[in-house]
This record gives structure tokens, C-alpha cells and sequence, in this order.
């Protein structure tokens, strides 16, 4: 019973933010119903439901991708181009890139699973830099390249367009880490779920049990998959726009230091891993322009303004101080999922 | 038949570039079993190293500022390289998933230290006049850095061979890729392999941006995040661990990048080469993995 009363207590009180004017000095620059403030909440929640996604490859299947930014960006890209170049209306549009995003990520996944371990994350970090190589390359003028491309908002619904509508976005955005959180806490407890766990543990064992790991495996590359793309889609509405910045092997990285800081494997460190790395980013590159910041000697103040160099340097620290990331803190053992991904790692 | 030459030439120049990055990579997989993401750091440090201290030298003349330079960016890149071995990795020995994530940690921390203290954008750099002229070799003009890198990949791979077939600590190593247990057993601190091939991958890194820094004439922050992405195309094509296999691939990717970029469509050379790493995945996928081990 608790195990459903907390997340929907959570998620209940987050969806009533947008009603009220409460003020965290600090935490965020305006009250937490300004559109500013929503947009950058809601950005944290898309971040957290992607580190969920994130976390059902890492932390519960054990298959380390360095490609996951690929699946996030076709949502970005492929509704932006539907919408603008295309022309097509938004319902085919999100018709159209759930399609593509389930075609490519069952194809390219079908390829990288052949091979295990480090080659596996060779190869979907290749597949990914295909995928930017082709955004920067801008065929037939459709991804707007270095530019990044608008989504022509004359085409959306009315209730997404505008500044007053941001609480419509925080809605939706919500409404997708809370469906993310619900598929993957119900994947993970299902019986293909147990199998994945089984294969972070031990492959071999599995497959000596009579089962076939790489359909497995498969299925949750696809879903996980899928659950990027969709965060994609969340995200491109909420900042009416794609930059190539989405596509980049960086951005991959930043996904592993959100799961690792949060806890792999945790039923919340994911979620609190994308929602605080995110919150730190914006935060920090804020807080640079501060009094506090702006009178420190320059030798500090210069690394300070950049906030990839804190989180960096955070997340050696969590690494070293915190093995089992925020979700897992108190506990002094270094968490198992690290053991196992570590054998998983080797075969 | 001239461009078939530059385009082959400057393949080969690149593929060069490539081994500097891969055979570090490669050695301190085959060895540490850590795929070590903060090698594009070292090459960015390095890079810069050299780029400062050319750019403190203005009184003097262009080629002692240019090899001071070089020689800098060697050093820091070598120093860089081992005291991240020896604090940031040892802590963690036997631990390399977390081995692995603080690279990618200290590789995002450096890059963004990187673009604070001199900005986003690409600096020129200076180098010898010589390195901008051109040879001409069976009607094609080509220019000479491409040569330099050629030669200097040449180098070190001689070097590097010798190294590890003809001194106690190469054979030390190279029994370490082999079977570092047993190497252990037999009474051998094999820890001390651990730094020095560190220290002989960040040089080799150093070297790689000192030398994009002269194929480029400028230095800038992302260079070696994406220089490193094809470096791990070449190392997984070539075989971890193996020094020759790496050099066979790096040759391999630096031509059919620059063939497909020419006689293809710009921009289409990049997305050969991961075509070409699924293709030997596919074709191989028990082979290469097999050679992980």
C-alpha cells in the first residue's frame, strides 16, 4: 500500500504548483507559479523521466549505452520537422515520431545487442554520433544544423502556445515522468523485468536456465527507447524548439552523471538525479552572476560560472564519497548493481 | 590522380592523428581493463599547454617558440595524465565502472575548466612557416604537416614497439595484458605498469593536440571530445589492447573518411566510419569480443 500512496501523494501535490504563489528564495528566482519558474520545474521533470529511462538500460538491465541521447533526439527532431517542413498536423506529427522512434530504436538496437560490454557501448555511441552528424549536416535544410530549428507554433494546440499556458506544459511534463515512473516501476516488477535483472546479475546463468537474453535485452532497449523519444516530444514543446546541443555524445554523458548521482538501480535515485542535476545546471549558471560569486577572487570565480566543471567535479565526488549515489546515502557497502554491472561489464 | 594522392595523403595524416589518441586508449584498456574517457582531456590539455606557452614566448623566433611549445604540452600532458592515475584512479583499483565514470566526470570537468579561463572560441596558433607550404609529390600539391604527422605517428610507433618488446618494463606490461593475475603472482608491483602506461598515453594524447593544433593552426576546447569518439571507433575496429591492430584501423578510418568525404558528399566521410565499425561488429562480433578479453 505505501508502495502507491507516496508516489501519488508526490505527484498529486506537484500537479497542484501551478495554483499556488509560494516563494522559495533561493531554490528559484520567482514565485513557483511564474511561467519562468514552471518552465524550469518542468524541465526538471522531463530530465528526471529521461534518468528513469536511462536507469532501466543501466541500472536494471545492466547494458551501458553511450546512445541514449540518439532516442531523445529523434522526439526533439522529428516533431519539430513534421510540424514545421513537413507540414503536418501535431497529432500525425506525434503519430509519426513515436513510429520512427520505435523503427530505429528496434533496428539499431537489433545491431548494437550482437556484441556485450564495452563494444556494446562503442557501438550505440557511434550510432548516436551518426545521429549528430547527420542533425549538423542538415539535409534538405530540415534540421536547421548549428542553428537548431523552431517549431512553428502557428501549427500546435492553442493551449501549449504562449507564455500564460507554461502551467499546460508543466502539466504534460509532469503527467510524463509520472507515466514513466508508473511503466517502469510496473516493467521492473514484471516477469520480462525479473529476467532483466537476472541478466545484470548474470547472463550466463540465464541463458544455461533456457532463456534467450538478446530478446530480453531487446525489450528494454526498445522501451527505454521509446520512453526518450516521448521525453523528447515533452521537451521540444516546452522550449518550442530543437538545438543540436540534444544530439551530442556530451549529452549522453550528462545522463550517466544524472543516474550515478541519484543511485543506479533505485526505485527514486534516477528521478532525483535528473531532477537535481538539472534544478544545479540552471541554477548555477544563475547564481554566477550573483554578489556572492562575483566578489570571490577570480581564480575561484572563473571555474564557478561554469556549471559542467561543479557538476564534474561533484560527480568524482559522489563517485568516491557516495558509491551508491543521493537515493542510496547512509549506506556504507558499495551498492551490488555496481559489482554486477562491473562482471556484466567483463563478459 | 593528384587529388587520389592528397586525398590518400592527408587520409594517412589523419589516420596518424587518430593512433596518437587510440594506441593510449588502447594500452591502458588492454591493461587496467578502463575505458578511459578523460584521454580527450589530456589531448585538450596538452593542446592548450602548448598554445599558452607559445603565446608567453612572443619575443623569440617562430621555430624554438614552436618546439618550447610542442615540448611543454608534452610534459604537462605526460604530468596530467599520471596524477590522474595516481589520485583519481588507484583510490578505485579493481573498481571499473567507477574507474570509468569518473574519466567521464574529469573529462566534462576539464573541458568546462577549459572554456572558462579562455573561452569557447578557437585561437590561432602559430607554427613554422614550412608546415603551411606545400611539396609537390606525383603532381599533387600536398601540404607538409601532413608529413610531420605521418612521420611522427611513425615514431612512435617504432618507439612504442621497441618499448614494449625490448625493455623490462614493456615486457612487464605487455605480460600484464596478457594476464595481470599472474604477473602479480610472481611477485611484480604491477601498479607501477599502471602509471607509466598513463603517462605514455597522456604524452601520446599531448602529442595528438600538439599536432591538431598544427593541422587545425588553431586550438579549441571541443576538439578533443570529438577527435576522441573516432579514436574509440578506431581501438574497438583494431582489437583493444593490441597496438598493431590499432594502427592497421586508424589507417583504415583516416582513409576511407577522407575518400568518402571527396568522392562521395562532405560531411558523409563521418558516417562511413560508423558504418564501418557496425559492418566489422556484425561480421565479427565473436572475434572482436573475444579479443576484449
Amino acid at each position: 500500500m505505501r508502495n502507491v500512496v507516496i508516489p501519488v501523494v508526490l505527484f498529486g501535490v506537484l500537479a497542484l504548483v501551478p495554483q499556488f504563489a509560494l516563494d522559495l528564495p533561493w531554490i528559484f528566482d520567482g514565485a513557483i507559479n511564474t511561467p519562468g519558474t514552471l518552465q524550469l520545474l518542468a524541465l526538471c521533470l522531463v530530465f528526471g523521466g529521461l534518468a528513469m529511462s536511462y536507469d532501466l538500460l543501466f541500472g536494471f538491465t545492466g547494458l551501458l549505452s553511450f546512445g541514449h541521447a540518439l532516442y531523445f533526439a529523434i522526439g526533439v527532431y522529428v516533431v519539430a520537422i513534421a510540424i514545421t517542413k513537413w507540414h503536418v498536423g501535431f497529432y500525425v506529427a506525434l503519430a509519426l515520431t513515436a513510429l520512427i522512434g520505435l523503427v530505429v530504436a528496434l533496428v539499431l538496437g537489433a545491431v548494437s545487442l550482437r556484441v556485450g560490454g564495452i563494444a556494446f557501448a562503442m557501438v550505440t555511441l557511434a550510432f548516436a554520433q551518426a545521429g549528430s552528424i547527420l542533425v549538423f549536416k542538415n539535409p534538405h535544410g530540415w534540421t536547421g544544423g548549428e542553428e537548431g530549428l523552431g517549431v512553428d507554433y502557428t501549427k500546435l494546440p492553442e493551449g501549449l502556445v504562449g507564455i500564460f499556458n507554461t502551467k499546460h506544459l508543466y502539466w504534460i511534463a509532469l503527467v510524463y515522468v509520472a507515466c514513466v515512473f508508473a511503466i517502469v516501476r510496473w516493467a521492473v516488477n514484471s516477469s520480462p523485468g525479473h529476467v532483466w535483472q537476472a541478466i545484470r546479475e548474470n547472463e550466463l546463468r540465464v541463458e544455461v536456465l533456457g532463456l534467450r537474453p538478446y530478446s530480453y535485452k531487446l525489450v528494454s532497449f526498445v522501451l527505454a527507447s521509446f520512453l526518450a523519444t516521448a521525453g523528447g516530444v515533452v521537451y521540444v514543446l516546452l522550449l518550442g524548439g530543437a538545438t543540436p546541443e540534444v544530439t551530442s555524445a556530451n549529452f549522453t554523458l550528462t545522463l550517466l552523471v544524472m543516474v550515478v548521482i541519484g543511485g543506479t538501480g533505485t526505485r527514486w535515485g534516477a528521478l532525483l538525479g535528473g531532477v537535481l542535476y538539472t534544478w544545479a545546471n540552471e541554477r548555477l549558471g544563475d547564481a554566477s552572476s550573483s554578489h556572492a560569486i562575483s566578489s570571490l577572487p577570480s581564480v575561484l570565480r572563473t571555474p564557478l560560472q561554469q556549471p559542467m566543471f561543479v557538476l564534474g567535479v561533484l560527480f568524482i565526488l559522489v563517485v568516491f564519497f557516495v558509491p551508491g549515489g543521493l537515493a542510496r546515502i547512509g549506506r556504507v557497502r558499495r551498492p551490488r548493481t555496481m559489482e554486477r554491472l562491473q562482471e556484466a561489464m567483463q563478459r | 590522380m593528384s587529388t587520389f594522392v592528397l586525398l590518400t595523403v592527408t587520409g594517412v595524416g589523419l589516420g596518424a592523428l587518430y593512433f596518437l589518441i587510440a594506441s593510449g586508449l588502447s594500452l591502458i584498456y588492454g591493461l587496467m581493463g578502463v575505458l578511459n574517457f578523460a584521454h580527450g582531456a589530456f589531448l585538450t590539455v596538452g593542446a592548450y599547454a602548448m598554445w599558452f606557452t607559445e603565446s608567453k614566448l612572443g619575443g623569440i623566433a617562430v621555430l624554438p617558440r614552436f618546439l618550447l611549445g610542442a615540448l611543454a604540452g608534452l610534459v604537462v600532458g605526460g604530468v596530467f595524465a599520471a596524477l590522474v592515475e595516481l589520485v583519481l584512479i588507484r583510490p578505485l583499483y579493481r573498481r571499473h565502472i567507477e574507474q570509468v565514470l569518473v574519466t567521464v566526470g574529469l573529462a566534462l570537468a576539464t573541458t568546462a575548466l577549459v572554456i572558462s579561463i579562455w573561452g569557447n572560441d578557437a585561437r590561432p596558433v602559430p607554427a613554422p612557416a614550412w608546415l603551411g607550404e606545400t611539396t609537390t609529390l606525383l603532381g599533387a600539391h600536398i601540404p607538409n604537416d601532413r608529413w610531420l604527422l605521418i612521420v611522427t605517428a611513425v615514431v612512435v610507433l617504432a618507439g612504442l614497439n621497441a618499448f614494449l618488446r625490448r625493455t623490462r618494463y614493456g615486457l612487464i606490461i605487455r605480460a600484464g595484458v596478457e594476464n595481470r593475475a599472474m604477473v602479480t603472482a610472481l611477485g611484480i608491483d604491477v601498479r607501477r605498469a599502471f602509471t607509466l602506461v598513463f603517462a605514455i598515453g597522456g604524452v601520446a594524447a599531448a602529442l595528438a593536440g600538439v599536432l591538431s593544433n598544427v593541422y587545425f593552426s588553431t586550438v579549441d576546447p571541443s576538439r578533443g571530445t570529438s577527435l576522441l569518439i573516432f579514436a574509440f571507433i578506431v581501438v574497438v575496429i583494431g582489437g583493444l589492447g593490441s597496438l598493431r591492430g590499432t594502427a592497421g584501423a586508424a589507417l583504415v578510418v583516416g582513409l576511407v573518411q577522407q575518400y568518402a568525404n571527396y568522392y562521395a558528399s562532405s560531411g558523409l566521410g563521418d558516417l562511413s566510419v560508423v558504418l564501418l565499425l557496425g559492418l566489422v561488429l556484425l561480421v565479427r562480433p565473436r572475434g572482436l569480443s573475444a579479443s576484449f578479453a
